[in-house]
């Protein structure tokens, strides 16, 4: 049948408009369901005391340092490895056979299941290498899994640099580690950064891997080598098994908030990134 | 003199990054390596068919069928592309063609904000919202396949969404205005020429959110019920191959334990094909223009 | 200076500062050891409230407890992992290299949703609907309704014992559904009217309603008395016989105020 374009497109736009509401609306429904049902648990208290019996009562300040922790770890690891790969690839070589293969190899690091890793993990650093469930084990885990981020957002944030400044900066005599390191690097910095506060956000929500290499005890981890849960955690373990539905509302509501934080404040980076260039 | 030492420090400068790109890709090689060398032998020591058409996984009894979990891994993400994509790629093609740029600059963030809520808040809203409404409308213990669908659909919802404005935004505004100007609607030129156009990024965009239901574990055990039968409707309990891994790799040893890791294998092949199938995908729009 | 770099000698400045703190906190380790104690989902919460009182009692030790199932706890007491493993079931044959200490008795539950019209059952009924051989409650005088079978993973000590007493030889039911610890199998059975599950005694309450077996009422007098029959015993294992750090906090679960501890929370003591 021969539909009247005009009465198609009209038709077709209701339907369009009709499940891009849908969805949005699922999505911010989401948000706000815990934020209404969480915003009211988190206070002072919920956020500097500890978790009692088994979480039941008390706060969750050690799971709020144990995240912390484990994204530092994993970062402290990730990042000078995925920047040195990024400049790596970016100033030292030509577009050749090895660079494809190291990115693809990025690429498909990208891919796998965080539950891989987290058998990996397992079997590798708690079993093995014998750091047992910890802060060592889960960090260098997840930094594992957040390499190819960092090294596909330096990569771009290094390529963007306009070969201008290095061309300046060859002119003027300075060897090729000088110019990256004062010339590339902070004009790249905003795009690397934003690679990192990437990472943070996955990292923060990280369940999978985390609760097979760092464990789940309740503690204040007290080194390296302690075991120590996330919120991602502590919010699975209290949901799940029905400790305390309030208190996972309010574990809930500080991720998502947590991670509201850390993606306006990527958007803002990056509209600084990208204006400075204009 | 100056000289030769400013060049030995730059071979040097050189070696050191190569050693650290090296790194990298070797981690993803080491873990590569072991994942199969742990385990392959099991799969070929059973039987590769039985390993992956068997039907039972019994494994204190040392039988380790697959077929229930790779079907219900199959399932569960085809729910969730049949459920996701339409949604998501009707929002892309609102947001570009059929709004204004302030709206879709105000609603892309919102969308890619969502992205990094946890997976495990996903799986709860499912348990709280989604389990008891299956169950009671439409029966079944609600944990089910059906479940499991409609959250992960919802999940890579913004992974479409986002990667297919991008590509719809790439194609050159030269394409919209010469079918514009041949008299042809907004949609036409939608359905016949934009969407063309951006089919490598919108295929590679689909293949990924497949890539990232497949590889979802917490929501998925919190909500398809981890049953170890094969599904017999999509309001039955499931177990993918990711939550198999997850609920028995704490005590699994000896042979079980290398089933998993050829659980592991499976699932690791099967990612391995979405991707390369993703990056050809993106590589060949890339070479149009 | 330009502000980028500035920023930049700032940020590795702060990164090696924070990293510095990081690794000096590796150094720890050796001043003072903490105990690892993992496994079953049905003893953490317990270990938990041992661990609590024991390190409020001597401060400066460190308790950390995990889950992760029975099965996985013995697997972590073997290889080092843990150095205390729990487990709610009994060892098997070729685990028995291994020292075991019963540390508490706890009964299993068969819990129903409370609206069920059943409450009591025979053990044998109980056997027959996990094996998926009676589907329906109005086979039993209930509802009609397909059975909701939720049982625990293969792993967990939980499963292994109600496989021992209950099941038998009897494999139970694939349609089953499976979940991973306690807490989160009365989750189920509390939130869907037609499931039936089985928990640790220890860890029933309102939500959920423990069904009567062959008449008896699991309550911690008629396991005493030996007229409830669904008993496992609770158990801390040691790679060799526990010493050091262990042997100082397995001390302190079997002593009086241990006992006592764990008497006012529902589980039955070593003796």
């Amino acid at each position: 049948m021969y539909f009247n374009p005009r009465v198609e497109q009209k038709i077709v736009r209701v339907i369009l408009c009709l499940f891009t509401f849908i969805t949005v609306a699922i999505l911010v429904f989401i948000m706000i369901f815990i934020l209404r049902k969480g915003l009211p648990v988190v206070s002072w208290e919920f956020l500097s005391k500890n978790p009692l019996d088994m979480g039941k009562s008390g706060g969750i300040f050690s799971t709020i340092i144990g995240t912390i922790a484990l994204t530092f770890m994993a970062l402290l690891v990730a990042t000078p490895l995925g920047v040195g790969t990024a400049i790596f690839l970016t100033e030292y070589t030509f577009e050749s056979r090895l660079t494809r293969v190291i990115r693809f190899g990025a690429e498909c690091l990208a891919g796998i299941p965080s539950i891989i890793f987290g058998l990996f993990g397992f079997i590798l650093f708690v079993t093995k290498l014998k750091f047992g469930w910890s802060i060592l084990s889960g960090g260098l885990t997840l930094a594992f899994m957040i390499l190819p981020t960092i090294i596909r957002t330096s990569e771009e944030a290094v390529r963007a640099v306009p070969g201008s400044y290095r061309q300046v900066s060859y002119s003027l005599g300075s060897t090729k580690w000088q110019t990256v390191t004062r010339v590339v690097l902070p004009s790249a910095l905003p795009g690397i950064v934003t690679g990192v506060i990437l990472s943070i956000g996955r990292s923060i929500g990280e369940t999978a891997a985390v609760i097979f290499t760092a464990g789940s005890a309740l503690r204040l981890p007290s080194s390296l080598f302690s075991s120590s849960r996330t919120m991602a955690v502590h919010f699975y373990v209290l949901a799940r098994e029905g400790i305390s539905m309030s208190k996972a509302y309010g574990t809930a509501a500080v991720l998502v908030l947590a991670i509201l934080v850390i993606n306006l404040v990527t958007y803002y980076l990056m509209e600084k990134f990208i204006r400075r260039y204009r | 003199m100056k000289k030769h030492r400013l060049e030995r420090n730059e071979k040097l400068t050189r070696l050191v990054l190569l050693l650290i790109a090296f790194s990298a890709v070797s981690v993803l090689a080491v873990i590569t390596i072991f994942i199969f060398a742990e385990g392959t032998p099991i799969m070929f020591r059973y039987g590769v068919k039985k390993f992956l058409l068997g039907l039972d996984w019994y494994p204190t009894e040392k039988s380790f069928g697959l077929l229930p979990m790779i079907t219900g891994s199959m399932m569960v993400t085809l729910g969730a592309l049949v459920l996701g994509v339409p949604f998501g790629l009707a929002c892309a093609i609102f947001l570009t063609e059929f709004s204004s740029k302030r709206l879709r600059q105000l609603v892309k963030p919102v969308i890619e904000l969502l992205a990094g809520i946890p997976s495990v808040v996903y799986g709860f809203m499912g348990v709280v919202l989604l389990v008891p409404f299956i169950r009671e409308t439409l029966g079944g213990p609600g944990l089910s396949v059906l479940a499991a669908s409609i959250i992960l659909g919802i999940m890579i919802l913004p992974t479409i969404i986002s990667i297919s404005i991008d590509s719809l935004l790439a194609v050159p505004s030269t394409y919209r205005d010469g079918s514009i100007a041949m008299g042809a609607t907004r949609w036409q030129t939608v359905r016949m020429v934009l969407l063309p156009a951006a089919r490598s990024g919108i295929i590679a965009s689909i293949i990924l959110g497949m890539g990232r239901a497949i590889g979802e574990t917490m929501a998925v055990i919190m909500i398809a019920g981890n049953a170890i039968a094969l599904p017999n409707s999509i309001l039955a309990p499931v177990r993918t191959l990711t939550s198999n891994i997850a609920l028995e790799m704490g005590y699994a040893s000896g042979e079980h334990r290398e089933a998993l890791f050829a659980t592991g294998v499976i699932l690791f092949i099967i990612i391995m094909i979405l991707n390369t199938v993703a990056s050809i995908s993106s590589a060949r729009r890339v070479k149009r223009k | 200076m330009n502000p980028p770099r500035y920023a930049v000698r700032v940020l590795i400045g702060v990164f090696s500062v924070l990293a510095t703190l990081m690794l000096s906190a590796c150094w720890r380790r050796g001043a003072q050891k903490e105990l690892t104690v993992a496994g079953s989902t049905s003893i953490q919460p317990f270990a938990d409230r041992w661990a609590e009182v024991y390190m409020t009692k001597y401060p400066g030790k460190v308790v950390n407890v995990q889950g992760g199932g029975s099965s996985a706890g013995i697997q972590a007491a073997r290889s080092g992992a843990a150095d205390i493993g729990t487990s709610s079931r009994e060892l098997k044959p070729e685990e028995r290299d291994l020292t075991e200490i019963v540390v508490a008795r706890d009964g299993l539950a068969v819990i129903v949703h409370p609206s069920s019209l059943v409450s009591d059952l025979t053990i044998a009924q109980v056997q027959q609907i996990f094996a998926g051989k009676i589907r329906n409650w109005s086979e039993l005088g209930g509802r009609d309704k397909l059975i909701t079978v939720v049982t625990r993973e293969e792993g967990s000590g939980t499963r292994g014992a109600f496989q021992e007493m209950v099941m038998g030889k009897v494999r139970i039911y694939k349609g089953a559904i499976v979940e991973d610890s306690n807490g989160t199998v009365r989750e189920i059975v509390a939130g869907d009217p037609d499931s039936i599950g089985y928990i640790s005694l220890g860890l029933v309450n309102e939500a959920v309603k423990a069904l009567k077996l062959d008449g008896v009422i699991p309550t911690d007098e008629n396991i005493l008395e030996k007229r409830y029959r669904l008993v496992r015993p609770f158990l801390f294992v040691t790679n060799g016989p526990a010493s050091g750090e262990a042997k100082n906090f397995i001390d302190f679960v079997l002593s009086e105020e241990g006992q006592d501890l764990i008497k006012k929370e529902g589980l039955i003591p070593a003796q």
